[in-house]
């Protein structure tokens, strides 16, 4: 089992004709994911990689009965192409692109209340159950199917992360990158609740950054409400305040949005913090035993 | 991005938001002849940079009379000012504001922000103006008002007005809030502000709601729709190298320590200077090569890298997932070949391609120290720089 996307999801490409969107589809069609279809105005009728192009969302969505959007677009068309996705009322819409202008994003989430579709990211790696569904750009080898989640606001230090696990032989459920940005889609509550509800979830990875306060307030969340174990990363701890680091989420303002503010705010709502990014499978490790769960966790096991 | 108040104010008038009458001068005799075009007794000098605390600091004067204005301006360009903002290293004043003196009955704040938590913009206001917002919600939540609103339609009057009455405007003043407010608003929306902060927001003796200060900040995603603001750009208030990086599309932050990295991803690279202090070191710098690496540019990230003379030591840290290690094998291997590499310089790959990444560094024969792993890596570049 996973949260949000498996071996059932059907995919349509928006941007599939760009160079990334074209890459990526075909590692994607290669790991097994079902690409059924992409969408490029203006280039409708055509086919790449063997998947048949189309000129607006709600045409591909008609034709192939796709119910997951993934987005290549260049910034300055995402939040259009994001807002057509939600119209054609797909069931998730992954936006990989980054640098969308913040204002553009305060649209969408206003357009999308009330309706059906969820959104991740944007500015984000993707989404991937493993052996199931790959969408995004991480890359599919290092992952391993299993019973942890993992849920994370950066790319690479996801993938440190998921390779440190996959290394112990524990297996993921499902990864998902939430993005950089300090307006996204979905954030660590909307994720930990999934897998929360996800029968084959033993336990979670959450890797956060400075600025905001999602950590914080997902913290509280899982206090009250998770029964599951939950590590967690914070990314930024030698970060100087006011500098945007690479994210545009990843800034300290006004004294806020520190890591030692939400590691500490993460340890009394009785969340496990790994000191440095190389331990974060360890600390993981230890908690599962601890909590009964490592042996359950354990590829080896599963087969 | 940030522009100087100055700018800021230009930008607000033209919304129809009020502002001290005020001209920009390089030079104590451009000082001079814009205090001549003034109305009022007193002219203000106000240094230019791009920081606040510039009053305490003091780079804001009051000048009596020409030879006044001549005389501050002549002290504070190429003054370096040092404010709670700048860093201990303070920041050179390049150019001077010289503006009306205003008759102030009263200050207050005004600002917009974005608030993440609910993806939405909000109008702040309080009438503890002159101190810093942060500083008021740390003392007196309770004297600050907030307006969250709907992008939808905007920033509606009965907010604006709400706000004016809650932060205590006179009420003959109201209206008059009531439009410099949606002014503000305006510009926020159509020039993709960030950040717009007006401290103090100001009422004067002849009945007038003006921005005593202004600072704008730009999303620098929506420049590209914004050339006029593109424009204000003062690239001497900001770092070289963080030019130069920002032209090859790479993400460099320069710190105080000595070791220098190179990383791929915004999150890694953080952890990556973490990592470095935890086991005793002082990273250099922030980098982040992005996951498009070219070998260009990774020869230009370590060109960058090197410039900075403080840097005792290199540490390379990659996961490549898009990003392939023999690429950064290759880029590490061409920079070092047209710079010299007579520092410590440990190099952990790990990901896509590692092997043949590992092997082009080992056939290279240049000194190189190979990590196993993050922990590894930091570990072996603090000891090497000691």
């Amino acid at each position: 089992m996973s949260i949000f996307i498996n071996q059932d999801t059907k995919v349509i490409v928006q941007g599939i004709t760009g160079s990334t969107g074209l890459f990526h589809t075909k590692q994607a069609i290669e790991y097994g994911t079902k690409i059924v279809g992409g969408v490029t105005p203006g280039k409708g009728g055509t086919e790449v990689e063997g998947v048949p192009v189309f000129n607006t969302v709600q045409e591909a969505v008609d034709k192939t009965g796709a119910n997951v959007s993934v987005l290549y677009v260049p910034p300055a068309f995402a939040a259009d192409s994001i807002m057509e996705a939600v119209d054609a009322e797909l069931d998730l819409v992954i936006a990989i692109t980054e640098h969308i202008p913040v204002l553009d994003m305060v649209k969408v989430k206003r357009y999308m209340e009330g309706k059906k579709t969820r959104l991740i990211g944007p500015n984000c790696p993707g989404v991937i159950t493993p052996e199931e569904c790959k969408i995004g750009i991480m890359p599919g080898y290092i992952h391993r199917k299993g019973h942890v989640g993992v849920v994370s606001r950066s790319g690479t230090l996801t993938y440190e992360a998921v390779h440190q696990l996959s290394q112990a032989n524990i297996g993921q459920s499902t990864a998902v990158g939430i993005g950089g940005d300090p307006v996204n889609g979905t954030n660590f509550i909307d994720v930990l609740k999934a897998f929360n509800e996800d029968d084959e979830t033993y336990a979670v990875v959450m890797i956060g950054e400075i600025g905001g306060t999602a950590e914080e307030e997902a913290a509280e969340w899982i206090k009250a409400n998770m029964t599951k174990p939950v590590v967690g990363f914070i990314g930024g701890q030698t970060a100087p305040p006011g500098k945007r680091m690479g994210h545009a989420g990843a800034i300290i303002a006004g004294g806020k949005g520190t890591a030692s503010e939400k590691i500490k705010k993460l340890n009394e709502c009785g969340v496990k913090v790994a000191d440095t990014p190389s331990v974060i499978g360890e600390t993981l490790i230890s908690v599962l035993k601890e909590k009964g769960l490592y042996e359950k966790c354990l590829i080896k096991l599963n087969k | 991005m940030n522009i100087h108040e100055y700018q800021g104010k230009e930008l607000l008038r033209s919304y129809g938001v009020a502002v001290p009458n005020g001209y920009v001068a390089f030079t104590p005799e451009e000082a001079v002849e814009a205090a001549k075009k003034l109305n009022s007794d007193i002219k203000v000098v106000k240094a230019q940079i791009h920081a606040g605390g510039r009053g305490k600091a003091g780079g804001v004067k009051l000048a009596k009379s020409l030879d006044e204005v001549r005389t501050y301006a002549e002290e504070l360009l190429g003054k370096t000012l040092v404010t709670h903002q700048t860093g201990p290293e303070g920041k050179e004043v390049k150019r001077l504001l010289i503006e009306e003196g205003s008759d102030i009955k009263k200050e207050f704040y005004v600002g917009l922000v974005l608030d993440r938590a609910t993806s939405r913009i909000v109008l702040m206001g309080s009438e503890e103006g002159g101190t810093e917002i942060e500083e008021v919600a740390a003392k007196t939540p309770e004297k600050i008002f907030k307006e969250t609103i709907d992008p939808a339609v905007g920033l509606l009057p009965f907010q604006a007005r709400r706000l004016a009455f809650n932060i205590n405007i006179p009420k003959e003043l109201i209206n008059k809030a009531v439009k410099f407010m949606t002014g503000l608003y305006q510009v926020f929306v159509e020039k993709d502000c960030s950040v717009a902060e007006i401290n103090p927001l100001v009422i004067t003796g002849d009945g007038q709601v003006m921005a005593l200060d202004a600072k704008l900040n730009f999303d620098d995603n929506a420049l590209y729709r914004h050339k006029d603001i593109m424009e204000l750009r003062d690239l001497s208030e900001e770092d070289e190298k963080e030019i130069e990086a920002s032209k090859y599309g790479l993400s460099y932050i320069a710190l105080d320590g000595n070791i220098g990295c190179m990383v791929n991803g915004a999150g890694l690279a953080m952890s990556t200077m973490d990592i470095i202090k935890h086991y005793g070191g002082d990273p250099a710098n922030f980098l982040d090569v992005g996951g498009g690496a070219t070998t260009e540019k990774v020869t230009e990230a370590f060109k960058i890298i090197l410039s900075d003379e403080n840097v005792k030591g290199i540490f390379v840290n990659i996961f490549g997932g898009i990003m392939r290690c023999d690429v950064i094998a290759n880029g590490i291997v061409e920079a070092t070949k047209q710079m010299g590499l007579e520092l410590p310089l440990v190099v952990r790959l790990e990901g896509t391609n590692v092997e043949i990444g590992k092997q082009i560094l080992e056939d290279s024969g240049l000194n190189i120290t190979a990590a196993e792993s993050m922990a590894d890596g930091a570990e072996k570049i603090v000891s090497l720089v000691k």
